[in-house]
């Protein structure tokens, strides 16, 4: 099974280790060459230098034998763009875009793209943290005071 | 009518002011503070500070009504396409006008549906083209949506059809000649129209046909 990770910082150069670890053949693109270092000195997948929105630079990664689809650069827009590209240019139903604004996820979700979001996530996590903590009433008020 | 201008640099500030005079209404959103300053001072309440892509600025500058046009203008062709998708998607936008800054994403917005494009380079090297005589096929116009483009060829004396009546070319299937202008005076052309050395002919056909119409045209 062949994945393609565009953007490899440190969500993506993560995701790439990741799925190399469970038996995927993985290939990284990112604008950086440094990049390359966050994959780790053993990384034995491919990685190409240049820009997702770039279709030659995609089709070097091998997008078009790719089962899957990551995008994760620093950019929601240029996430927006790839992952479109990825998914109804080159057929590739499994594309999983991360977007970090909630509201352009959310909207895009409903356009059909599997958008991830590591903000809402973290909206969630954080409220239940906070609702976890036994605060006493003393203290909330003097708080509030 | 109402418009939304995404992208106050010098082309969406332009625009603006252009239709503003016009008599329309007009908002324009842009996210960089220094250039807002200015753009305030013009255009006073209907300037936005603020990304164009946030819903929420969108949202400021009345993309809810909806405008009746969105002009996205932006120096970013993955904004541009963002701001005109959800224009058209979430707000129900009819019409948008989306900027090209490089036109290797041109793809990129025929993918997405976005027409129509605007490209300062692909407008310059259309007149290039229309200027560099070696180029024989000047491409005039595209119609995206409609899959097919305009294209203008020069006959000459050499051109195997010089001489020809139209009803004896071997027009490739999906093309056709629709004027002839010579000595001045355009005439749309029928089937007993015969093709001379020096005029100019143009022609309607789907993009990839060229080559086959060149060659029934002017290749010798």
């Amino acid at each position: 099974m062949k994945a393609i990770v565009v953007g490899c910082g440190r969500v993506g150069s993560a995701v790439a280790k990741k799925l190399t670890k469970s038996g995927w053949d993985v290939t990284a693109i990112d604008e950086n060459e440094e990049a390359l270092a966050r994959l780790g000195e053993h990384w034995t997948g491919g990685f190409v230098v240049g820009h997702g929105m770039d279709v030659h630079v995609l089709r070097e990664a091998g997008i078009e034998e790719a089962d899957a689809v990551v995008v994760a650069t620093n950019g929601d827009n240029t996430n927006i763009v790839v992952g479109q590209v990825a998914q109804k240019r080159f057929g590739i139903e499994c594309t999983v875009v991360r977007i970090l604004d909630p509201a352009r996820a959310e909207l895009y979700a409903t356009l059909g793209l599997r958008t991830v979001c590591p903000t809402s996530a973290a909206i969630e996590v954080l409220s239940d943290a906070i609702k976890s903590c036994v605060v006493k009433p003393a203290r909330a008020s003097a708080a509030a005071s | 009518m109402f418009i939304l201008v995404a992208g106050g640099g010098k082309v969406g500030s332009n625009l603006a002011r252009a239709l503003t005079r016009m008599g329309h209404e007009v908002t324009i959103a842009e996210q960089r503070r220094e250039r807002f300053v200015q753009l305030e001072d013009e255009f006073e309440h209907a300037a936005i500070l603020g990304d164009a892509t946030e819903l929420f600025v969108l949202e400021r500058a009345g993309i809810a009504r909806p405008p009746d046009l969105v002009v996205a203008v932006t120096g970013d062709d993955e904004d541009n396409m963002v701001i005109c998708q959800m224009a058209r998607e979430r707000y129900g936008a009819q019409k948008v006008i989306a900027r090209v800054n490089d036109p290797r994403n041109e793809p990129h917005f025929d993918l997405l549906g976005i027409s129509p494009t605007v490209s300062a380079t692909q407008t310059i090297m259309a007149l290039i083209e229309h200027e560099v005589p070696e180029h024989e096929l000047i491409h005039l116009l595209e119609l995206r949506k409609e899959n097919l483009e305009i294209v203008e060829v020069q006959i000459d004396k050499a051109s195997p059809s010089a001489g020809k009546r139209v009803s004896g070319l071997d027009l490739p299937a999906g093309s056709r000649l629709i004027s002839v202008m010579r000595d001045g005076h355009a005439e749309i052309p029928d089937a007993e129209t015969e093709l001379r050395a020096g005029d100019q002919v143009l022609a309607i056909l789907e993009p990839g046909k060229e080559d086959e119409l060149r060659k029934v045209l002017l290749k010798k």
